[in-house]
């Protein structure tokens, strides 16, 4: 492949090349522009939702109807908006940041991506068929006894895209671990590196219990087993054991990485080396390690007795104390730094408060004695909305402000932004401050409908106007990213004054990232280059060829082979006929793994000579 | 001259650390068939079920370590990264497994 070829291309050249490509820049703007569609779906979900309960005894939707937005909100947000997101933050700044030419595994990225792709359509789908409605935790017996192929949906596509979370997650592993420029100590990177390191590590633990979880469910309710059937001596209680064994430390592989991008634009933006990098790294692993430990905190009330709730209980609250110290680390990053406030430092200083008062109500929901009272209640509601949205989405808008240059050679416009930012911001607070208290006042969680004159109608008309405030933000946000395209104006290479390997880069990023891998003295490589070099980082090696992958079209044949075999797993204990779907999906899956076995791909060269050609 | 010699030197020393190497393996790989058919043994014999049951958990973890420290080489240098995540792995496990026995069904 030449290097000008790459200029003007027919719309099919293009779309081919974004199905076979293996380049993590790309796989990276994928994962975000799929991630943003799925948010779009399970933001209307919530308004939906919202709108629901604008008035008491209020009929917009039927029971049933709302008990499947109220599960595709919470599995869509999570599973196919959030996390995907952030997985195409790590792809495209990662590889960057460590000074890499691509991840270790290519092919695995790229299958990774396509898995989540059309598990996330797997589920949609789900609406035109019936949808899931068992909430997104899906604890049986209601997900068992769920009439129709809603929750087959929900267990087929998370099982989907969580291989391929699990395979994004080792990647990153093995790609930090290994492919590290010279120079690039565990020490001095950059902490959105590290964040993914540990998110990498939580996602590669995690994952499996709930792969397990899945499968139990899947074969109590397409096989007849009796994993979770009480009367044929199952045990329900397995199920939110090992879903909360998942999912706690899910929310630590949502937030990690949150922090990261937090960590990132207070030094850039404060002009400033982050304060404390090392207690920064130390909290994340502490974090982490804690994570795993807390799970029960969601099952207080379920019995475990009085001993395991304490012990619980002391676990979740000790989290506090890392979380503490990465707060006050950021603080200290501004003290005394010549801040700039953009709009990516907007949403990074909202978050502070924002994600504060979450951790706060964590703690009080994590004291188990008072737990019972706030126990599905809106009070919970409350809380992981204000440490997901005021935590992770934040953070993602942060990082979309930050990267975008980087990912598009465009600089958003800073006035719509702020706009956007503001509206959402007092969105948010209106829509979630006031569930603490409809919370606390008795509204139970996931209810369709609550009764007038019970102290709960004015609560729930400000929620509802916040979230509308909160649409007009991310309606405002999508006009931006219009108008920023449209005006075409070309960001320069470095807009923010960065401080670390993805800002030294030549705009357009080269395919190849690094046409000579970068010398890295210290932490903030870039910086010091500045502070006490010429701007531009050493190279670390002559000019040679470069090594780097082909593309290819079997992951994407692997996936829809899979996804076939999804509907037939779904459909074959109804329509026979199901089994050639699900044996034909299998075939075609399991050929593309058989045929990536057995055929060499080792790569191409981009010569020395091409390379002398390109200007910087 | 000097050189080759100098080669021959290291050559040797290597030589002489795999062949170490070798015989630990062998000798590894037969204590492990020999706990295996031990277990066995232990379950045919017919013994009270409280000794068998500490014995065989107590030769799986050893069997465990062989196989993770000698024949995976978590022993020799530059597989810090890779203990830290054994062990992380292990201590979920373990603290599932104890979640289960306990609190689950007890």
């Amino acid at each position: 492949m030449s290097l000008a070829s790459a200029q003007k291309k027919g719309f099919g050249a293009i779309l081919w090349d974004y199905l076979t490509t293996v380049d993590h820049k790309k796989i990276g703007v994928m994962y975000i522009a799929a991630g943003a569609f799925f948010f779009i779906l399970g933001g209307i979900e919530s308004l939906v939702i919202r709108v629901q309960l604008m008035v008491p005894e209020n009929d917009f939707v039927s029971a049933g109807l709302y008990n499947e937005m109220i599960t595709m909100h919470g599995t869509t947000m999570i599973f196919f908006a959030a996390m995907p997101i952030l997985l195409g933050f790590m792809n495209v700044a990662v590889p960057l940041q460590i000074g890499a030419r691509d991840v270790a595994f290519p092919f695995l990225n790229a299958l990774g991506f396509w898995l989540f792709l059309f598990g996330g359509i797997l589920l949609n789908l789900s609406w035109i068929f019936g949808a899931p409605d068992a909430g997104w935790t899906a604890y049986p017996p209601l997900s068992t006894q769920s009439p129709g192929h809603g929750t087959d949906f929900y267990v087929m596509a998370l099982q989907l895209s969580g291989a391929g979370t699990l395979m994004g997650g080792i990647n990153f592993i093995v790609t930090i671990v290994t492919m590290r420029a010279p120079g690039m100590t565990y020490m001095r990177m950059p902490l959105f590196s590290w964040t993914t390191f540990v998110t990498s590590i939580l996602i590669l633990f995690a994952f499996p219990a709930f792969t397990v979880a899945l499968f139990l469910l899947m074969f109590d309710r397409m096989f007849d087993s009796a994993f979770f059937d009480i009367a044929l001596g199952g045990n329900a209680v397995i199920w939110q054991h090992l879903f909360w064994i998942f999912a706690h430390p899910e929310v630590y592989i949502l937030i990690l990485p949150a922090f990261g991008i937090f960590s990132e634009i207070f030094s850039v933006f404060s002009k400033k080396r982050l304060f404390g990098y090392t207690s920064m790294v130390f909290a994340t692993f502490l974090i982490a390690f804690l994570g795993f430990m807390v799970w029960a905190h969601h099952m207080f009330t379920v019995g475990l007795g009085s001993v395991a709730n304490a012990i619980f209980a002391v676990g979740t609250m000790a989290i506090a104390v890392p979380t503490g110290i990465k707060i006050f680390n950021w603080l200290a990053t501004m003290w005394g730094g010549s801040i700039r406030i953009s709009t990516a430092m907007l949403w990074a200083l909202a978050f502070i408060p924002s994600f504060t008062i979450g951790g706060m109500t964590g703690v009080m929901l994590g004291a188990a004695t008072a737990d019972y009272q706030y126990h599905d209640t809106y009070f919970v509601v409350a809380h992981f909305h204000y440490v997901l949205v005021g935590g992770v989405v934040f953070g993602i808008m942060a990082g979309l402000h930050y990267w975008w240059p980087l990912m598009f050679r465009r600089v958003l416009n800073e006035t719509l932004g702020k706009l956007a930012f503001w509206l959402f911001f007092i969105g948010f607070h209106l829509t979630f401050f006031i569930q603490h208290f409809l919370g606390l006042m008795g509204m139970p969680r996931r209810y369709w409908v609550f009764l007038e004159d019970q102290g709960l109608d004015l609560g729930n008309l400000v929620s509802t106007i916040g979230a509308f405030f909160m649409a007009a933000g991310a309606i405002v946000f999508v006009i931006n990213i219009i108008y920023t395209a449209v005006k075409g104006e070309k960001a320069p290479q470095d807009p923010w004054n960065g401080r670390t390997l993805e800002w030294a880069v030549p705009s357009p990023t080269p395919f190849y990232n690094f046409k000579q891998l970068p010398l890295v003295r210290g932490l903030d490589p870039l910086w010091i280059e500045k502070m006490e070099g010429n701007g531009k980082l050493t190279a670390a090696e002559p000019l040679n060829d470069i090594h780097m992958p082909n593309g290819s079209i079997i992951p994407f044949v692997m996936t829809v082979g899979f996804f076939i075999a999804s509907l037939g797993f779904i459909y074959q204990y109804e329509y026979p006929i199901a089994y050639l779907a699900l044996y034909g999906g299998m075939a075609i899956g399991i050929g593309g793994m058989i045929v990536r076995s057995l055929k060499d791909d080792h790569g191409y060269y981009v010569r020395k000579e091409e390379l002398e050609g390109e200007v910087e | 001259m000097g050189e080759n010699t100098n080669i021959e030197k290291v050559n040797s020393f290597e030589r002489q650390k795999n062949r170490e190497e070798m015989k630990r393996q062998f000798i590894l790989f037969a204590s492990m068939i020999i706990f295996t058919i031990l277990a066995f043994l232990l379950v045919a014999w017919d013994m009270d079920r409280t000794y068998v049951i500490p014995i065989i958990i107590v030769l799986a973890v050893i069997q465990v370590a062989f196989q993770f420290f000698y024949f995976m080489h978590m022993k020799d240098k530059g597989h810090e990264f890779v203990s830290i995540l054994i062990y992380g792995g292990a201590w979920i496990a373990f603290v599932m497994a104890i979640c289960f026995t306990t609190i689950i069904w007890w």
